[in-house]
């Protein structure tokens, strides 16, 4: 197969796969009769340009970071976590529990951290079984992610509306978190120090999202663990020859993952809705899948494709507003070709960009 | 007690119909070797396909024309990615879910402005239940008269279709030519090729087939079971499908089972809500309802018999060795 | 006179920088038994390929009983009335002997139309050629003999008249291949024309009418079976290569540093791939390990190095006994003082995505060359790699230039550098110089005599004879999972081993001598 050289690989390519799938999205606009320029410029304004619109953007992206980044190091060791929603809904268990069971008995800035381990605890070990039966038993880690995506599902219902459910209410949700254990909302951190902010729901784990990014940096590409790790992905035989315990990395991976996806949790369940509601991940996780795949499984790529996600589930949300025909599922029509041109049909310009490339 | 059984084995029929005919329409592309996680997608557009042509022409027969047509291109641009670019199986069906998604509501509230429903459906733009002969006069006899009333007859065309499709996949495959080169491409693409025959032109086949089938049961939700469209209607339902496919170990019978299984225990499920079981109490009806999932993923562990998939699953093929 | 069944002319492929078939010719007489013979990676099997139209070739012409051909495909090769048996069979396991004999010439839409029809042919061969074998038999549960006879079955059943069978007894046993000899003959009594592709001489001359020899890509000769010899093929088919000279280099062989006693091994089919090998090297001493590729040496060296644990039998590596009760793994091995140079090193012996840097750690990644505690050093490791490629001459010598980015000669130096510079007591070499320059395996020659000088066990494991001629103490010649014999340099002439690497045994050796 011909390679391109990396400007064209990092760059040119992923551009031409999402200025296609931004193409065949405006094809669609126009056909419902609206105007795409027209639709871009609102989701643009109601991204960045609104009071408060860049929280909202940022407070997408937080999330889009997590779930992104969990993709992108099971991507790393060549597993395919599809799991993502069902590890960050446990993940909301996780520090729902810690926080429901500490928080009137400590102050908030102990529970905080202990919540926070809860959440990528909970994830990490949803994700573990799969891998476990993956690496162990031989089942594909695909389809044990999907069906871990529904039992998480039913299982969140069955305790939301049972144990877990609000004391005399007869919604599907839990109790407030304690105001004390709650990721405090930039907005007000801002006001603090006298800085006016537009509200808005993000909160301080946007920058938990970002530590992540700088640890999973760390981690896979300055660390002896994060060699075995991406050698595995890139060469089984050669992880064998070299002496790596792959089932064990396989496990030790997707573990990894599903704690990244888990501490999604926080910036809902401790930071935005401040408990937990039903369906809070609300396709988030696979909207992760998208993130990885456009930000090429590395964090700044993911950083980059995510705030692109926020923007888009931001601006998209304006599209209600300012259109009658059109809405935010455009975005999800978006996410959608974004998909399949950047994943299934990444390769499809190869062969014709390296022979541009090769005569010029 | 018999006419509760009857009527509980009436809704498992009805609540296994999009799944027989999902898990049918996954048996036949897997058996082919091209993974399809996509079956969600293709229900759901079919369905609004189905819906919005039954309820813009007034002619469920041109909702069902639309409904096949939607998958069926749906199914090619899986294979134009999977088999043509030799894309990842997995990822390519992960968009078309997500796809289906989006464009439903999209073109559902540009064309009907009801919130990415469709317009309630009247008798004429519906497959309305069927009624056998006899189902009347016979229904007197004790046993087999209330049978006949009530389970066998009485459904709609697409539910007698999904019982229909089990033998009929289960012939073609086993007993026609194209059967045997379809199991073989999904085994040894390689013996194909060697024996002369085209192994992409066999695998798109197998896809489309996949993407008819699913267009027939996204007709059924839309415009028999249920009279419009609603947002995400499929609900899960061709992940359900999937996970029945591998349970009943990519064989047709074994997979009509696991379809009826999981029917029924919805249909229970359903049923049970609220009411005290002896000795282990209310039982929240979410429990049930993962039980497919927990059962496919004890299968697939092989902690009680091994589901083997088809060899070549998920394998592009390629000529060069 | 008849035209010939088959007649190619000029016959090239390339797969990109290596000629596979430099201008083949070949003619095949109708109703003959037709042999070709060559070493492993002489062009045999892409030859028969593009006959059956799997690969099409660059240039040439073919012609099939004398009219030309132009086969793009299996359906056309199938159509010239040419069918193929695989090394590597073209079966569905889970399928019936009917059913894979029918497909792609089922006969209508019903199978159960074909059904009928295939049996009674089924019944007629198998009364005609002796190919009896069960219809209703699930493929993957016959023995390889029975399925390989499913394979001509196949063949014939599409009305083929000429049948390449290629390395078809490479599965077989003895006696197996005595019967599966006698098909051949009476497939050949009845008109077929059968191209044998093979590397084994004894095969040649029992069952071939003619035979046409290739090297290194090219057709060498041409003989009628019955005016040639053993020896005249064997010299033939190994040709007098160029001699590398590499000056040898004295060692006081030593200790013995690594020994293997009563080895054998069963892959997951349950095939015997190692039966009772022992070996043993010393301090300071080169064995070479010769042997047509797929004998065993393969998963000797896996053995050897850890990657497949034992099954039967044990390693003493120094002072360390390693038994299937008392495994070690690969990083064990490597701590006990082992190095090893992987047969195929796009596979495994370097992370070819990767940069170079982290190519020249893989297995020593937890070491020094890395960094420090449990981090990763980039320049730690570029220092590293950057001092290897200086010693061991690798171009370009950018330790950060992705490993799939330098040639197969600088590729395989950056692996050796790798492994030597952990001065190793014992060393596992596996092809060391395949799809090496000639500079590069001059280098690398030296290189490895070099380590023998300074005590190191070596064991050179290579399917070219000239190197282990020209590098070797010792050479134990493997054969169908066995050592067939170990010879002394001093003892070896390339003609007894390339005997022995055919499967004939040193007694039998002797034997042909006093015949000639």
């Amino acid at each position: 197969m011909s390679r391109l050289p990396p400007w064209a690989d990092l760059g040119l390519l992923p551009a031409i796969n999402l200025a296609l799938a931004f193409a065949v999205a405006a094809t669609v606009v126009a056909l419902i009769g609206e105007d795409p320029l027209e639709a871009l410029s609102v989701m643009i304004q109601g991204a960045f340009v609104y009071e408060g619109a860049i929280g909202y953007t940022l407070y997408y992206t937080t999330n889009f970071i997590f779930t992104g980044l969990a993709v992108a190091v099971a991507f790393q060791a060549k597993l395919f976590n599809i799991g993502g929603e069902g590890q960050a809904y446990l993940g909301g268990l996780g520090a729902l529990v810690v926080c429901l069971a500490l928080d009137p008995w400590l102050p908030g800035l102990l529970v905080i951290p202990v919540a926070v381990a809860g959440a990528a605890l909970f994830g990490a070990a949803w994700a573990a079984v799969p891998g476990w039966l993956q690496a162990h038993r031989g089942s594909h880690i695909v389809i044990t992610t999907i069906m871990f995506n529904f039992i998480a599902a039913g299982t969140m219902v069955a305790l939301l509306a049972g144990p877990l459910m609000r004391p005399g209410q007869s919604s599907p949700e839990s109790r407030e978190v304690a105001e004390g254990a709650r990721l405090p909302f930039v907005h007000d951190l801002a006001g603090a120090v006298g800085i006016e902010m537009g509200r808005s729901p993000l909160n301080l784990s946007f920058l938990i999202a970002l530590a992540a990014c700088v640890l999973v940096w760390v981690l896979i590409w300055r660390t002896r663990w994060g060699f075995r790790l991406r050698t595995i992905g890139e060469s089984e035989p050669a992880a064998v020859y070299a002496g790596i315990g792959v089932p064990g990395m396989v496990v030790a991976a997707m573990a990894l993952s599903g704690a990244i996806a888990g501490l999604m949790a926080t910036n809902e369940v401790m930071g935005a809705q401040g408990k937990m509601v039903l369906n809070f991940t609300s396709g988030y996780g696979f909207t992760g899948i998208a993130v990885a795949l456009m930000g090429r499984a590395h964090p700044l790529g993911v950083v980059l494709a995510a705030l692109l996600f926020g923007a888009l589930y931001q601006g998209g949300a304006e599209l209600d507003f300012e259109f009658q025909t059109i809405t935010r599922e455009m975005v999800l029509l978006i996410q959608g070709l974004i998909i399949l041109f950047s994943g299934a049909l990444a390769l499809m310009f190869v062969p014709w960009l390296s022979r541009l490339i090769g005569r010029a | 007690m018999w006419l509760d059984a009857l009527l509980l084995a009436d809704s498992t029929l009805r609540l296994a119909t999009p799944l027989i005919l999902c898990a049918m329409a996954g048996l036949v592309s897997e058996r082919a070797g091209v993974i399809d996680i996509g079956l969600e997608g293709k229900l759901l557009a079919s369905a609004f396909a189905a819906a919005a042509a039954a309820s813009l022409t007034g002619s469920a027969w041109a909702g069902l024309t639309a409904a096949l047509a939607a998958s069926a291109s749906m199914a090619a641009l899986h294979g134009f990615a999977c088999i043509t670019h030799r894309g990842e199986q997995i990822i390519s069906g992960v968009a078309i879910n997500i796809l289906a998604s989006g464009l439903t509501v999209v073109l559902g509230i540009a064309l009907f402005r009801q919130g990415g429903q469709t317009p309630l459906l009247g008798p004429e733009e519906r497959f309305s239940p069927i009624l056998l002969p006899g189902s009347e006069s016979l229904r007197e006899i004790p046993g087999f008269g209330p049978f006949w009333a009530e389970l066998a007859s009485g459904h709609s065309l697409p539910v007698y279709l999904a019982l229909a499709s089990v033998p009929l996949v289960w012939w073609l495959l086993w007993h026609t030519t194209f059967g045997l080169r379809l199991r073989a491409v999904g085994e040894m693409p390689n013996a194909v090729d060697s024996a002369g025959v085209s192994v992409v032109w066999l695998r798109y086949r197998g896809v489309l087939i996949a993407g008819l089938l699913c267009g027939l049961a996204g007709a059924f939700l839309s415009t028999a079971h249920g009279a419009g469209f609603v947002r995400e209607m499929s609900a899960g339902k061709g992940y359900i499908a999937l996970a029945a496919m591998i349970f009943g170990k990519w064989r047709p019978w074994p997979v009509l089972g696991a379809c009826l299984l999981f029917g029924f225990l919805e249909a229970a499920g359903a049923r049970l809500q609220g009411t005290e079981l002896p000795v282990i109490g209310e039982v929240p009806i979410e429990f049930v309802l993962v039980l497919p999932y927990v059962a496919t993923v004890i299968l697939l562990a092989g902690f009680f018999g091994k589901a083997v998939p088809p060899r070549a699953l998920g394998v592009p093929y390629r000529k060069e060795r | 006179m008849t035209s010939p069944a088959i007649r190619l002319r000029g016959i090239t492929k390339r797969f990109g920088p290596v000629v596979a078939n430099d201008a083949v010719d070949l003619e095949v007489a109708p109703g003959t038994i037709h042999g070709i013979i060559g070493e492993n990676g002489a062009g045999k099997s892409t030859l028969v390929s593009i006959l059956y139209g799997f690969y099409e070739a660059d240039s040439g012409t073919m012609e099939i009983a004398g009219t030309p051909a132009q086969i793009r495909d299996s359906a056309d090769a199938i159509g010239h009335g040419i069918g193929m048996v695989h090394q590597h069979f073209m079966l569905v396991p889970n399928a019936t002997v009917l059913e894979n004999v029918m497909l792609g010439a089922e006969g209508g839409f019903l199978l159960s139309e074909g059904r009928a029809a295939t049996r009674t042919i089924l019944a007629e061969l198998a009364r005609d050629y002796g190919l009896e074998v069960d219809p209703d038999a699930v493929v993957g549960s016959l023995p390889v003999g029975l399925q390989q006879r499913v394979e001509i079955l196949k063949a014939l059943r599409r009305g083929a008249e000429v049948l390449i069978l290629d390395e078809p007894t490479g599965v077989l046993t003895p006696a197996e291949t005595d019967r599966f000899f006698e098909i051949l003959r009476s497939l050949r009594d009845r008109g077929v024309t059968v191209l044998l592709i093979t590397h084994k001489l004894r095969e040649i001359m029992e069952v071939t009418d003619a035979v046409s020899v290739m090297r290194q890509g090219r057709m060498v000769a041409h003989r009628k079976t019955s005016e040639t010899s053993r020896e005249e093929l064997a010299e033939l088919m190994v040709g007098r290569k160029v001699v590398l000279s590499v000056e040898r280099l004295a060692a006081e062989a030593g200790e013995t540093a690594l020994a293997a006693q009563g080895l054998a091994w069963r892959d997951a089919q349950g095939v015997a791939r190692l039966t009772d090998v022992s070996l043993e090297i010393r301090a300071g001493e080169i064995l070479g390990l010769a042997g047509v590729s797929g004998n065993g040496q393969s998963e000797l060296l896996d053995l050897l190095s850890g990657i497949t644990p034992l099954q039967t039998g044990e390693i003493r590596l120094g002072e360390r006994q390693i038994t299937p009760r008392a495994p070690c793994g690969p990083a064990g091995m490597r701590d006990l003082g082992l190095a090893h140079v992987p047969e195929d090193r796009h596979l495994r012996g370097l992370l070819l995505g990767f940069e170079a840097r982290e190519s020249a750690v893989l297995g020593y990644h937890d070491g020094p060359a890395t960094g420090t505690g449990r981090w990763l050093s980039p320049r730690t490791m570029a220092r590293h790699c950057a001092q290897l490629m200086q010693r061991f001459d690798v171009r370009p010598d950018n330790p950060r230039l992705r490993t799939a980015g330098f040639s197969g000669g600088n590729q395989q130096k950056l692996v050796l550098a790798r492994e030597i510079e952990q001065a190793p007591k014992v060393l596992l070499i596996g092809q060391p110089t395949r799809g090496v320059d000639i500079g590069g395996i001059e280098f690398i020659h030296r290189r490895i005599m070099e380590m023998k000088a300074a005590g190191t066990a070596v064991l050179l494991v290579s399917v070219e004879l000239d190197e282990i001629m020209g590098l070797a103490d010792r050479i134990a010649v493997m054969n169908a999972g066995r050592i067939v014999g170990t010879v002394d340099r001093t003892e070896a002439d390339i003609q007894t081993i390339g005997l022995m690497m055919a499967g004939v045994t040193g007694t039998e050796t002797a034997a042909a001598g006093a015949d000639a």
